[in-house]
């Protein structure tokens, strides 16, 4: 065998090695690289609660509700499937609306409300302008009629 | 292959001596495509392109922030292959290219962290979080750091040359990582609004920005590496009788000019 193809293996089978390595890390620490647990998973008792974590997920349309000293703020975020309370006192994100993504970082407690302490926006991959945005929602809303 | 046919074929470019002159004559046209696409794409990105229906103008910041994140993840994997070709071949121009290379990517890597940042605070609510995406990008940046010190820090070029390749070979496994982090774990960072799998997600003067800002951001990097590598193939050939007579030359026109002016 030449040289040059030993060394050619040798720097392969080295690559290949390290790549099969790093999987195995990885997929070994799985539940350490979520950023958010989806309410499913919360609900199910996957999520680290008695401990501060992360949900992440919808606002659920029509839940937005502030106190009476107009910094409380109450909502639901919804992965569809199950729907998690939530509290949070302080500013939001411009971006954080009903119907669109959010992540809460606070501890859920007894009474399975999750105390948030920082309310985090999650936005999209899809841009485009306004009129584009309001042509969407309006097919959106008759396919739904014509579903319903 | 015969020394003459060698001569004749691309492959002489690998050698340094053809590939200095080379460099030299195409770094000055890739330099001015980087200048005309960039203003081009600017144009475009603020001009042009629409405002986002969610996000208002601050989206603008993709314009900058996407091609400058592509560039520092495809320029490590262009460093891990010339390490590749030149721990295999034994090619002398291979690893200096792959060392050129690594400041420009390391300065993306950083443009892409630091408009990635601007961007996050008015849409997400925050400058930093510890997501996948985000760690694994500040990941590479290290990387980038720790193949330029230790290529710099060792003084046998032969033995930076092997450092520096296998971080190079090492560090890329962190690149599909990077690229695919948003896909295999729950991130606050969005997926990808451009892949090769699926349709743009993207109203088309928007992509049309983007990718003119991607294309601009290779012209720069052709052209700062083929001037970056000049140099360096002249330190590392300076025992060699072609330097010689190039150092002669550009002294000389060096004096010519210097006889014109006064």
């Amino acid at each position: 065998m030449k040289a040059r193809s030993k060394r050619l293996m040798l720097v392969g089978g080295g690559v290949a090695l390290l790549v099969a390595a790093v999987a195995l890390v990885l997929s070994a620490f799985q539940q350490n690289l979520v950023f958010f647990h989806t309410p499913s998973e919360v609900a199910e008792g996957k999520a680290p609660l008695g401990k501060t974590f992360r949900i992440g997920g919808m606002v659920e349309d029509g839940s937005i509700a502030r106190e009476a000293d107009g910094l409380t703020v109450r909502f639901a975020i919804t992965d569809t499937a199950k729907v998690i309370p939530v509290t949070y006192r302080g500013t939001l994100p411009d971006l954080f609306k009903e119907g669109k993504g959010a992540v809460v970082q606070g501890r859920l407690e007894d009474d399975g409300i999750f105390r948030a302490t920082e309310v985090l926006a999650k936005h999209d991959e899809n841009y485009m302008p306004p009129e584009a945005a309001h042509a969407v929602e309006q097919a959106q809303k008759a396919a739904q009629t014509v579903s319903q | 292959m015969t020394t003459s046919e060698r001569s004749r074929s691309v492959l002489r470019f690998a050698s340094p001596q053809y590939f200095y002159p080379l460099a030299g004559k195409l770094a000055p046209w890739f330099a001015a495509l980087a200048v005309v696409l960039t203003l081009a794409g600017l144009w475009l990105g603020f001009f042009v392109a629409p405002t986002d229906a969610t996000q208002g103008e601050v989206y603008r910041v993709i314009f900058i922030h996407v091609p400058a994140a592509w560039m520092s993840m495809f320029i490590y994997l262009v460093m891990a292959f010339w390490s590749a070709v030149g721990l295999v071949m034994n090619t002398r121009l291979s690893f200096v290219m792959s060392q050129a290379l690594a400041p420009t990517g390391a300065i993306f890597c950083f443009l892409a962290l630091w408009t990635g940042a601007l961007w996050g605070k008015p849409t997400w609510g925050a400058y930093w979080v510890w997501d996948a995406r985000l760690t694994s990008q500040l990941l590479l940046l290290f990387l980038y750091f720790g193949f330029i010190a230790l290529t710099r820090a060792i003084e046998d070029p032969r033995r930076a040359d092997r450092a520096g390749a296998i971080i190079a070979l090492v560090g890329a496994v962190n690149v599909p990582i990077i690229y695919f982090s948003v896909n295999w774990w729950n991130t606050l960072h969005q997926g990808a609004s451009v892949s090769l799998t699926k349709a743009p997600s993207m109203a088309a003067t928007m992509l049309a920005g983007m990718l003119v800002m991607a294309i601009a951001a290779w012209m720069y990097t052709i052209a700062v590496v083929l001037w970056r590598v000049r140099p360096m193939i002249l330190e590392r050939e300076r025992h060699t009788e072609w330097v010689g007579t190039v150092l002669e030359k550009e002294l000389q026109a060096v004096a010519a000019n210097k006889g014109g002016r006064a």
